[in-house]
């Protein structure tokens, strides 16, 4: 695995004078291309009234514009064939789509189209329905919203600790007047990249996006929200209980949360490389003391990186009464880390599973578009496959024991879901 | 651009029953195999102990059907566990080898039962794949089958029942599998609590014996390759293995009526299924057309008129099982209590009228669709290795992309509409998970 690399792509990027950026990773042998438009518009740019529009809104993109109704918009999408979809983060809301080659064309016209959605009044009370019974669905699924509590306990309901789906309250309220103000203010060229990777035609690319943008500069800016609101006490249906009742629950769920690295640092590459060996779900420490014996069904851990900041995630899942004995299984597997580092072999064994994952990756475009909209949205950034198979393999022992002795011996916010109280939330959390 | 070059597919036949079928992809960095054999569940049980849910009548007459509980059967389980067991070290390997060297071949492997088979299957850079085979060879071959790790891999398939106990969607898809094809066809590869107690090392190794071997066994491998020689090297790791004969699965037990589960759950959980015709009927690229019609994208007639329209939930889908001689539909939608029974009603009536609009801008779409998965299945050895096992497997050959394509094109709006309108379902077998039962008649 010392000698692999990734097929070479051609990376381009240009900014328009509107302040849009537009970047590529093109490889003109690909059967496909994937393309998206990343928005700096994510739940932490939302104030309390706001709670959930910037996913709300990604709903609200695909009903209709001055030159399209929603059925024009669902029924273009799928005549050009490919997969395509969105999804809203903490920090930004992703459209894209992988499709032929040949309606690239196309595609940019639709996407660039939806982007200047009419926000009709009929279509938000249907999609509030929607966004409702979506809310409804997480709330019946494991973990039974642990890790949406687990980062309000961790960095306030606001902020990054805001959730993504907003709550029951919070979309009951929204206006469609909330959501254009939002739209307004977030949806300005300097807050958009399109990205595109594959067989794509750059030049093209460009001139089309130019002129179908245009009028994004229009829009008008103005502060935050976020800005003016009482930030005092509790938003409406926010509690930071750290215990979740779950009464039909067969397992417990638990979720720890604390601090790590953000987008900008170095040092990622050596914490991605301490969570696989930690916690991978196929050879990892943990899975040998937990998964392999039947102790737990899932033990695991992993960073999210965010553009300023990052945070540590553990997630266990077992049985209530197995919950204190695998909570110090977890405990000391994690802490013999941080105190002893990690054996050469179990590192290399780490960097040679997550290189080959990346290249099985990047194989298909779709596979590279995410990596390279978000790091250039937030980073203004490109790091190529092969940059990115030189920085783990550039990995060392002492990286990793300097990124486990910095994070895995914080403080942490613990919660946990499940039936009853024999689970104890453990005194140090 | 590259159009579809659909390289050539190469098929050997082993004396022992193993087909060897591989596609090189030369313009691929990755490669993949897909082996399977029998072991899947439906080995798990003897011929006289298949049955229906209930005990009601079956599909054929001629052999009285048994009652089954899936909650109570002894063997539940038994093919995950050999599964399980079978990656608990073999050959020259413990399983932490098994593991560490694949992941340092950069090897992503994995091993499950489903009905019919049992699947190994793994993705790699193509460098590794000729290693991937050995280390194949060693897990089918010689596993070593550990007595004293049995609990630890009972213990593990209890964690996942658990898991799918408190996956609402999960606990529905059972029950409704169960319902529509009864035992074998509908089992679901879990444990119970009896099954938890009674299977043991001694199970797994006479299921190991009875049931891994190549008789009707098949082997997929399409990425970079060389087809020549990884199917000699493959001769020679496989040429002098055991034969046997592979438990047929000809028909379903399925069971009339509709079934409730209760759970205080913030949603109802619909699911629903009936019976309809398997990959390899003539018809079954029309019959496919209307599912992808009804269910297939945005536009599709569940998204559009379920959910775009009326907003009545955000998950709504039907989609196609097939299995060698019989086939059928299952789908699912997820609603709160209060819309549930609007949902399930006009649910249904979208498709017991799904032929009486159909227009051929629908069927375009469709055929778009198809044909763009066609070409970007050759961005994957491992999805290209899927198709090729299943082809295989189905119908006893591998259709080409071309052959796909053109059958695909010729399908007409009204061979969809007579179809449609000839296999109307009438009987829905329909599974409910939340508070409160709904109207089903």
């Amino acid at each position: 695995m010392n000698t692999l690399t990734a097929s070479p792509t051609d990376f381009r990027h240009v900014t328009l004078d509107s302040g849009l950026r537009v970047v590529a990773d093109i490889d003109s042998r690909g059967y496909s291309a994937a393309l998206g438009y990343f928005t700096r518009a994510g739940a932490r740019d939302e104030c309390d009234r706001e709670s959930g529009l910037s996913h709300f809104l990604e709903h609200m993109m695909f009903k209709g514009t001055a030159r399209r109704s929603a059925a024009d918009v669902n029924r273009e999408l799928d005549e050009l064939g490919g997969q395509s979809n969105a999804y809203t983060s903490e920090e930004q809301t992703v459209y894209y789509a992988a499709v032929l080659p040949k309606y690239q064309h196309r595609l940019i016209d639709l996407l660039s189209d939806m982007l200047s959605p009419s926000l009709r009044e009929d279509d938000f009370e249907t999609e509030r329905q929607v966004i409702l019974e979506e809310i409804a669905k997480y709330e019946d699924q494991p973990p039974f919203g642990a890790f949406e509590r687990s980062m309000e306990c961790h960095f306030g309901p606001r902020g990054l600790g805001r959730r993504i789906l907003g709550t029951r309250s919070s979309i009951e309220a929204m206006t469609a007047a909330d959501m254009r103000a939002y739209f307004q203010r977030r949806y300005r060229p300097e807050n958009i990249v399109l990205a595109a990777s594959g067989n794509v035609d750059f030049d093209a690319l460009v001139e089309q996006a130019a002129q179908a943008t245009e009028s994004w500069s229009d829009r008008a800016t103005g502060q935050s929200n976020t800005a003016f609101e009482d930030a005092q006490g509790l938003p409406v249906d926010i509690s930071l209980e750290r215990r979740l009742r779950a009464p039909d629950a067969s397992q417990a769920y638990r979720v720890t949360i604390g601090p790590s690295i953000g987008m900008a640092s170095d040092d990622r590459y050596a914490m991605r490389m301490l969570c696989a060996i930690l916690g991978d779900d196929g050879g990892s420490r943990l899975f040998w003391d937990l998964i392999d014996t039947g102790r737990a069904e899932v033990a695991t851990l992993w960073p999210q990186e965010f553009t300023d900041c990052g945070s540590l995630l553990t997630y266990l899942v077992c049985g209530p009464d197995q919950m204190d004995s695998n909570v110090r299984l977890m405990n000391d597997a994690l802490q013999r880390v941080a105190t002893e580092g990690v054996e050469p072999d179990e590192l290399q064994q780490a960097v040679n599973k997550t290189v080959a994952g990346c290249i099985m990756q990047s194989e298909r475009p779709s596979g590279r578009l995410f990596g390279l909209g978000s790091r250039w949205l937030c980073c203004n950034e490109h790091v190529s496959v092969d940059a990115l198979l030189t920085a783990y393999r550039d990995v060392s022992v002492d990286d990793v024991k300097r990124v486990a002795q910095e994070y895995l011996t914080r403080d942490v916010t613990e919660v946990i879901a499940s039936s009853g109280d024999e689970t104890e939330l453990s005194e140090s959390a | 651009m590259p159009t579809i070059t659909d390289s050539p597919v190469t098929t050997t036949h082993l004396k022992n029953g193993l087909t060897i079928v591989c596609q090189p992809m030369p313009w691929l960095r990755t490669a993949a195999y897909t082996m399977w054999l029998p072991g899947g569940l439906v080995s798990e049980v003897p011929l006289g102990e298949w049955g229906s849910l209930d005990g009601s009548i079956a599909s054929d007459n001629s052999s009285a059907t048994k009652s089954y509980d899936a909650e109570t059967d002894p063997h539940a389980g038994l093919a995950s566990l050999t599964c399980e067991m079978v990656q608990r070290g073999a050959g020259p390997y413990s399983s932490r080898d098994l593991v560490s060297v694949e992941d340092n071949l950069g090897i992503d492997a994995s091993v499950s039962a489903s009905t019919s088979v049992v699947t190994f299957s793994g993705n790699m850079p193509a460098e590794s794949i000729s290693d991937a085979m050995g280390i194949l060879a060693e897990l089918v071959r010689r596993p070593h089958l550990p007595g004293d790790q049995v609990d630890d891999a009972k213990m593990m398939l209890y964690q996942e029942r658990m898991a799918s106990l408190d996956e609402p969607t999960s606990r529905l898809m059972k029950h409704l599998r169960l319902a529509q094809f009864g035992n074998p066809a509908g089992r679901s590869g879990s444990v119970n609590p009896v099954s938890l107690e009674t299977l043991s090392i001694d199970s797994v190794r006479e299921f190991y014996q009875s049931n891994y071997h190549c008789g009707g066994g098949l082997l997929a491998i399409a990425g970079q390759i060389d087809p020549q020689a990884i199917t000699q090297q493959v001769e020679q790791l496989f040429g002098d293995w055991r034969s046997g004969d592979p438990i047929p699965l000809e028909k379903t037990y399925p069971t009339e009526g509709n079934h409730h589960l209760h759970a205080d759950s913030s949603q109802t959980h619909i699911g629903f299924a009936f019976d309809s015709i398997p990959y390899g009927h003539e018809d079954y690229f029309v019959m496919r057309a209307g599912i992808g019609i009804l269910s297939d994208g945005m536009s599709s007639r569940l998204f559009d008129r379920v959910r775009e329209q009326r907003g009545l939930c955000y998950s709504v889908w039907a989609s196609t099982t097939s299995f060698r001689g019989f086939g059928g539909v299952m789908g699912y939608a997820g609603t709160t209590p209060a819309r549930a029974q609007e949902t399930l009603d006009v649910t249904l009536h979208e498709i017991r009228h799904l032929a009486d609009d159909l227009t051929t801008d629908e069927l375009d779409r469709w055929k778009t669709r198809i044909e763009s998965n066609l070409i970007m299945e050759q961005e994957s050895a491992g999805s290209r290795a899927g198709s090729l096992a299943s082809d295989q497997f189905q119908i006893g050959r591998v259709m080409s992309t071309e052959e796909l394509e053109s059958a695909i094109e010729a399908i007409t709006l009204d061979q969809v509409r007579d179809y449609w309108h000839a296999h109307s379902p009438e009987h829905f077998r329909i599974v409910t998970v939340g508070p409160e039962p709904l109207q089903t008649t």
